[in-house]
């Protein structure tokens, strides 16, 4: 991402490139919108301060994918939902902002589920994502259209958010980097809302360093998100407070060769820190696809031949994690999908003879099946008479999952686990078996629902040339050392 | 037969913030254009999300502490959830499960206690205009702060959930957190009533009656509605759990939604605010900005201003204060003489409602009364240099330089006065009334006193006139 300090080439070609691929492969359909007039002019702008020898910010002349929920000026700002067609937004979001502060250009906004509801991109008003690999198979999802437009080196980074594994699963099916923030790192403000208490923002990056950068850009309170926590990221020592064991993080450093040694305590290169990973008892189980099953045990060699110890971890909540998260994600999507009613903005159906009409009309016509179907699950756990059997269980049962991990973060330093139960699956596989496709997420949600960091590394192919991703967990706020430790799991 | 009326009333009092509850826009849209008082959170644009606005924490403090309610260190918000184009989130976020304002009671002027339940925080609504075909939304009242002050079913008749109403309006207006406009719907109540018959256990089948927005409207709609349950089960018949409306040109109430109809507002805890949590240092220190209460103001004035003349007063805290704050420098008799000034003079004027918000000072009010007690000024002067002190052009001058200016100071010099006396008893044409007055006819002394007053060009003093007429005349 540095090539542009370097001045060994001007943004305008970068940006100019970035599209030139972008349209290349057009049909895999990664973009809802190509900014390509605003792009440009950015472009040339940063140019000129070059030459005049004017500062420009860490991300100076980057070109970057937007996911299709973050608003910004530019394009349509829709979710990829039909409701929201034509929604122009007279606002930023925060997290856009930040970026393109530092210089980051925007060159296009990327398909997703609409309004991040699905594991695959299928959900989409504007069709599916091919996956990077195989064109036959699905992006993941939610995120996949940013998973596929930095897989295809189209982009430099992408931005993405993870409800319930929308940006850990698409990574994964692609072979990038993809990571899930502590909740409340990054602000949600200007972000289209799925779920306010699982909803993070994060981004794809082709390294652990450009992650880093990305994330001390972008992390810290924001007044307008009174949700956000302060900026632990960027803070000299860990703050940290509710983690178990402190690591502290490298100074950041980008380049090559860092990797090679161990990961660093103390700020110092030291070759005897050794991690205690945990490995969860039950994710080693036949539901796992055997090849994935593979990649780990072979990850957990490669750290024990490191020094590094590995513990079993006995979790035995998180087999409710799917049951609570498809209660209380429903729920909160239901209520933030109220606002979308015809009567301000975006679509508004035709010939509605009254105002019950109306709403339903705009609503039938303007939501996908799965909105729908979300809708009437979160409707029905949130009715009078069954808040208590269903909300209220759900919400106990997750501080369960939210102890379990709290525990299991005084017993290790980082859990390591498959992200999702298999590789990229076929299109229309999954898409009439809502279960078969909620499962999808088995192995992802338990971490939103605790607000803990996740980060997906790509660890390799399957037989048949599919990537296979594992992610990596560690406490709240531990964000940084997760990055940094990603860095040891790096194959050579 | 006779029925014992059981009344509970729901207030939402409009909070006086700068800006909204939610987001950083102005909130007092009095004069605006419609819709031009709207934040890009007020109209729910997708991923905006509210940031809660401190004032309205400061005053719902204040509000808790006027009706002797506790505070509760940790409150939650909740989501209320329905569909109308009054409500662009399609929610409303309210506090359902932990309120800011725990129990507590308001006592009437009557000496009744009327018990709170709770009280709790939340935005307002938008409003909608309807025509014909079409109907206009404004959404300039969207998330303007409410509380919402749930009383106990503490009342038993329509006199005192028309004191209670009163009560609270003016327990907001003297802990200053809302403008108290009830024209302007910034209070509005909500009443639940049912009757049982005396002696009963069990309390009846309730009707609420929404949206009243004056104490008389309360107390009609009371009395309206137990007429017309006490007529229903005279007839054997049974009063329907619904909400009602109220008509106030006709006089009645009328059914709108039966309790099989009632809306399922599904609510769920708000994920996108944390939760207040108040420490006991920032409550107390909050808590100790309230003011004097209505209930402090009658005990201290007991003795020295009439009931009620105290009453009227506690309508505008404004002059309340201003009394109160005489009460430092001046004498009981001068609180008493102004008290009935602000009631019988400034109160008469069409501009009173003005003059309210820039009152006079203490010293000049307290200047004014001495010029009466020393009798330098009649009571009429008075009157007339009282109501000066408010006009903006003779502001700051002063009560002694504008009855001079006025030429309304009362000739109290006896040496002045006599001269003045022996050039009207040297006139010839009083001649005739001082022998009658000598001759014991009374009434002419009035005659003689009219005679000198002119002479003074109504300055003498007219009781001192008389006093020197007589010992002339003796």
């Amino acid at each position: 991402m540095m090539k542009i300090a370097n001045k060994k080439v001007s943004a305008e070609r970068l940006v100019r490139d970035a599209l030139e691929k972008a349209k290349h492969f057009s049909d895999y359909n990664i973009f809802t919108f190509l900014n390509e007039e605003g792009a440009l002019k950015k472009a040339r702008e940063i140019d000129e301060k070059i030459k005049r020898g004017e500062e420009v910010g860490r991300l100076a002349g980057v070109p970057y994918a937007l996911k299709d929920n973050f608003l910004s000026l530019e394009g349509e700002s829709t979710a990829s939902a039909h409701i929201l067609e034509g929604f122009t937004s007279p606002i930023t979001a925060t997290a856009v902002k930040k970026l393109e502060d530092e210089g980051a250009i925007m060159i296009g906004r990327t398909n997703m589920d609409a309004f991040a509801h699905g594991s695959s991109t299928e959900n989409s008003y504007f069709g599916p994502t091919l996956n990077a690999f195989d064109k036959e198979r699905v992006a993941g999802g939610s995120s996949g259209g940013s998973a596929v437009a930095v897989a295809l080196d189209i982009v430099e980074f992408a931005t993405g958010t993870d409800t319930g594994g929308s940006i850990r699963q698409p990574a994964s099916f692609n072979g990038v980097y993809g990571l899930k923030p502590t909740y409340g790192c990054i602000s949600r403000y200007g972000v289209v809302a799925m779920a306010s208490s699982t909803d993070c923002v994060g981004f794809f990056t082709k390294t652990p360093e450009d992650m880093d950068l990305l994330m001390s850009i972008t992390a810290g309170r924001d007044p307008k998100d009174m949700t956000t926590l302060p900026d632990y990221y960027n803070a000299d020592t860990d703050t940290g407070s509710d983690d178990s064991r402190l690591v502290p993080a490298r100074p950041s450093s980008r380049g090559s060769g860092t990797h090679s040694a161990p990961v660093v305590a103390d700020g110092r290169e030291s070759s005897d820190f050794r991690a205690r990973v945990g490995v969860i008892k039950d994710f080693d189980n036949t539901s796992v696809n055997a090849e994935i099953r593979d990649a780990l045990k072979s990850k957990i060699e490669f750290l024990k031949s490191r020094g590094h110890e590995i513990i079993e971890l006995d979790m035995p909540s998180l087999k409710y994690a799917l049951s609570v998260y498809y209660i209380i994600v429903p729920a909160e999507v239901a209520s933030n999908l109220s606002r979308y009613d015809g009567v301000r903005y975006g679509l508004r159906s035709k010939d509605s003879s009254n105002l019950d009409k109306l709403y339903e009309n705009t609503r039938s016509e303007g939501f996908m099946p799965e909105n729908k179907r979300r809708i009437m699950i979160g409707n029905f756990v949130l009715s009078s008479g069954f808040y208590d059997a269903y909300f209220l269980k759900a919400a106990k049962a997750r501080t369960l999952i939210v102890e379990e991990y709290a525990k299991a973060f005084s017993d290790c330093d980082f859990i390591l686990s498959p992200v999702s139960p298999s590789p990229a699956f076929k299109l229309g596989e999954k898409v009439n078996d809502p279960v078969a496709m909620y499962l999808e997420d088995v192995m992802s949600v338990s971490l939103n629902l605790a607000g803990v960091p996740g980060l997906t590394i790509p660890v390799g192919k399957t037989k048949d040339g599919l990537p296979i991703g594992l992610q990596i967990v560690g406490p709240r706020r531990s964000d940084k050392r997760l990055i940094e430790f990603s860095k040891e799991l790096r194959d050579e | 037969m006779k029925y014992i009326p059981t009344i509970g009333i729901e207030c939402h009092v409009q909070l006086k913030t700068k800006t909204k509850l939610f987001s950083e826009v102005d909130n007092d849209a009095r004069g605006k254009e419609p819709n031009s008082c709207v934040s890009p959170v007020c109209y729910a644009l997708p991923g905006m999300l509210p940031r809660l606005n401190g004032e309205a924490i400061r005053l719902a403090i204040l509000a808790g502490r006027a009706m002797n309610c506790e505070i509760n260190p940790v409150s939650r918000f909740d989501r209320k959830h329905y569909f109308y184009p009054d409500s662009p989130k399609g929610f409303q976020i309210t506090q359902f499960y932990q309120p800011i304002i725990g129990p507590g009671y308001v006592e009437l002027p009557s000496g009744v206690k009327i018990r709170i339940e709770h009280a709790h925080l939340e935005g307002d609504a938008g409003k909608l205009t309807h025509f014909d075909t079409y109907s206009l939304v404004d959404l300039n009242r969207v998330d303007t702060p409410l509380i919402e002050i749930v009383s106990m079913p503490d009342i038993h008749s329509s006199k005192d959930a028309h004191d209670y109403c009163k009560e609270l309006w003016r327990l907001m207006c003297h802990a200053g957190v809302t403008y108290g406009d009830l024209y302007n719907g910034n209070m509005r109540f909500d009443i639940n009533v049912s009757i049982a018959p005396e002696g009963a256990k069990e309390l009846g089948t309730r009707a609420e009656v929404k949206n009243l927005n004056s104490f008389k409207a309360v107390e009609r709609a009371v009395e309206y509605e137990i007429k017309r349950q006490s007529k229903l089960l005279d007839a054997g018949e049974k009063v329907v759990q619904e909400t009602r409306g109220w008509d106030d040109g006709a006089g009645k109430t009328t059914g709108q939604r039966s309790k099989e109809e009632a809306k399922d507002y599904r609510y769920m805890p708000e994920p996108d605010l944390p939760p207040i949590n108040l420490s006991s240092e920032f409550i107390e220190e909050e808590a100790s900005k309230l003011p004097l209460m209505p209930s402090d103001y009658r005990k201290k004035f007991k003795k020295i201003i009439r009931e009620d003349i105290i009453e009227i007063l506690l309508d505008y805290p404004e002059l309340m204060r201003k009394i109160e704050e005489l009460s430092q420098s001046g004498k009981e008799s001068q609180l008493t003489a102004i008290s009935n000034l602000f009631v019988s003079v400034l109160l008469a004027e069409e501009k009173s409602v003005e003059y309210l918000n820039d009152l006079p000072s203490a010293k000049d009010l307290i200047e004014l009364s001495e010029m009466n007690e020393k009798k330098e000024l009649s009571s009429t002067a008075t009157k007339e240099v009282f109501l000066r002190l408010f006009d903006p052009q003779m502001k700051g001058r002063g009560a002694k330089n504008i009855a001079k200016e006025l030429g309304l100071i009362q000739e109290n010099d006896l040496g002045a006065l006599e001269e003045i006396v022996d050039i009207v008893l040297a006139k010839p044409e009083t001649k005739k009334a001082q022998d009658d007055f000598r001759a014991g006819e009374e009434k002419v002394i009035g005659f003689l006193v009219g005679q000198v007053m002119k002479e003074s060009k109504g300055k003498a003093n007219p009781s001192a006139v008389q006093d020197i007429l007589r010992k002339k005349l003796a």
